[in-house]
């Protein structure tokens, strides 16, 4: 048999085959569908009805109202009712309202394990692969088809290797990282493959920021980012209480053989600055120091991309006995309930409020551009994953994407500012 | 130009035309009718108004990354576009298109169909022919997505399926 990568085993496992080879068409059995209140009941709920199907296995099934949450005008109560309604006709087991972004919520309520195969009805949905599950987006008419059948085709993709070896300095993370592979490689450098990131740099990552890397994998145009599950991953399984099934101490089955990476990209951390990705593209990667006079009237630390337990503590590190630049509009959306809790318990969100920060709800909010969204002509620096033209605002809002870590340095000064600067 | 092949008119657009683009996020809580005329508005204005049934869209590369919000291939279908022709795709873009029943030609040679404004696309083997005659080779795409294509989308194909499933339990 040839050597196979973690994506090939895990796609493997859930095609029934003893190993696959890139190209080869095969069918998986989904572990696990999740959607959200966008993606999901309001588009499943009346193809479901028509076809007269039923849900292949509620077990498998996890609903998160986080894009219209809180309902900002009738349109969104409308879809946030039908979410419920749905729910509660189909007595869905498990369903999460307004506990936050469904890519941070579902793997905090356990559901996502190593070895498992995903889908999830949103493009960041490769955040799972940060848990060594194979996971991916899909539309909601494929969708349809997961939850009819408990089934969906895939073409086995090459695996990427995108290596990080040295230390990363300090004021420099996961979201760097990603900004600068997707400055390199372009928006879809990635030819909607599979990444799996390795090396020290990539062991000594939190699980959370790992999950950026995943979760930004989707910038890069890839189907699925992966990390091979290890002690940091098994510890945040058991701290989150995640109880193990059998077999799954052997992490060793989980990772990729030796010599199964059909392309490999290295890159050495400790070189890594902070990255800034420029107006409209975050493939627009310039150098930050290039743009360290543009002044911003708002830094927005939010999504699941950039709000997370550690990006708020990243955020706190910077701001911690300090007030943001007058004029700054200073905007902080914790990704879930539980991270903004533990955020309020550890006394982070104390030093955020103290410098200046309007808490926002845990919901998807601007990030998605549903609604919620910058004024005319604004000047945004986002910790978010995306500044497509017109999708934070109107076409004429500028927004750079930047770490935690930058938004707040920059809130901090008023202009775009290198966090190193600032950091005591 | 053969009078045997159908003609399709043609939209050109450039690189990295993203979901947003496509559907923009402050109409998505409409349906797709509510979306469809805002489709390209940031890019081409006049195209959700003037884009004719059984237009065709040239584009760059990059067609579709962004969202998985499957809007974005649902405004072309209830637009009519016939097609989308491209070097490359989003790759959640590429699934979604196919289970809506849009066909989408990847052809690393996208880029010379600048400047026409008819072109006819002939199924086997796959390829866009010009009106001078001249022909572009297109990818293969699997036979069973095609036939996906074709049948309108994955949601006809599971009609048949559960059909074909509940007269074979009678």
């Amino acid at each position: 048999m040839t050597a196979q990568s973690l994506a090939q085993k895990l796609i493997a496992r859930a095609a029934g085959q003893a190993s696959v080879r890139f190209g080869e068409i095969v069918t998986c059995r989904v572990d696990l569908a999740m959607f959200h209140d966008s993606s999901g009941p309001r588009r499943l709920k009346p193809m479901l009805e028509e076809l007269g199907a039923t849900i292949w296995d509620k077990s498998r099934v996890v609903l998160v109202m986080d894009h219209y949450v809180p309902e900002r005008d009738e349109a969104a109560r409308r879809i946030v009712r039908i979410a419920r309604d749905w729910a509660r006709e189909q007595q869905l087991p498990h369903v999460y309202d307004s506990q936050g972004i469904c890519h941070v919520v579902v793997p905090q309520h356990g559901h996502i394990r190593p070895g498992l195969f995903c889908v999830g009805g949103d493009s960041h949905s490769p955040t799972g692969g940060a848990f060594g599950a194979y996971m991916f987006g899909i539309g909601s008419t494929e969708m349809l088809g997961v939850v009819v059948t408990g089934e969906i085709w895939l073409r086995v993709p090459q695996t990427i290797a995108m290596h990080w070896s040295g230390r990363l300095a300090a004021g420099v993370c996961a979201k760097d990282m990603m900004l600068s592979m997707i400055a390199r490689f372009g928006m879809n450098g990635a030819d909607y493959q599979a990444v799996e990131f390795t090396g020290d740099a990539v062991r000594a990552l939190s699980m959370q920021e790992r999950m950026t890397l995943c979760n930004m994998s989707a910038e890069l145009g890839a189907q699925t980012g992966l990390v091979a599950p290890d002690d940091v991953t098994w510890q945040w399984l058991r701290e989150t209480g995640v109880a193990p099934l059998p077999g799954d101490g052997d992490a060793m089955d989980w990772a990729s053989d030796p010599s199964s990476f059909d392309v490999q990209h290295d890159f050495d951390a400790a070189a890594l600055s902070p990255q800034l990705a420029a107006p409209h593209s975050p493939a627009h990667g310039v150098p930050l120091a290039a743009h360290a006079d543009t002044r911003i009237d708002v830094a927005y630390i939010g999504a699941c991309t950039g709000a997370k337990l550690d990006d708020l503590r990243f955020a706190a590190q910077v701001l911690k006995g300090r007030r943001v630049a007058s004029g700054v509009q200073f905007l902080v959306a914790p990704a879930s309930l539980k991270d903004r809790a533990q955020a309020e318990a550890e006394g982070t969100m104390q030093i955020l409020t103290d410098a200046g920060a309007v808490v926002l709800p845990s919901a998807c909010g601007a990030c998605a551009g549903y609604g919620d969204s910058f004024a005319e002509g604004q000047t945004v620096i986002s910790s978010t994953a995306r500044n497509f033209k017109g999708r934070m605002g109107p076409p004429s809002t500028q927004v750079y994407l930047g770490s935690a870590y930058t938004v707040a340095a920059s809130a901090l000064r008023g202009r775009i500012t290198d966090p190193r600067e600032v950091l005591a | 130009m053969n009078p045997a092949l159908l003609w399709h008119t043609v939209w050109q657009l450039g690189e990295d035309v993203d979901t947003d683009a496509l559907a923009p996020g402050a109409y998505m809580q409409l349906g797709v009718e509510g979306i469809a005329p805002h489709c390209l508005e940031n890019l081409a204005p006049a195209f959700a108004r003037e884009v004719r049934p059984g237009d065709v869209i040239v584009a760059g590369r990059n067609f579709g990354i962004g969202s998985s919000r499957e809007q974005a291939a649902a405004v072309l279908v209830h637009l009519g576009v016939a097609a989308v022709i491209a070097p490359s795709y989003g790759g959640l873009f590429f699934r979604n298109a196919f289970n809506l029943g849009l066909l989408l030609l990847t052809c690393a040679d996208a880029a010379s169909l600048q400047g026409q404004s008819q072109l006819a696309i002939e199924r086997s083997p796959l390829r866009i022919v010009l009106p001078d005659g001249r022909a572009l080779a297109c990818e293969p795409v699997p036979d069973f997505l095609l036939a996906m294509a074709q049948a309108g989308g994955l949601l006809p194909q599971l009609r048949q399926r559960l059909a074909a499933q509940a007269s074979s339990r009678l």
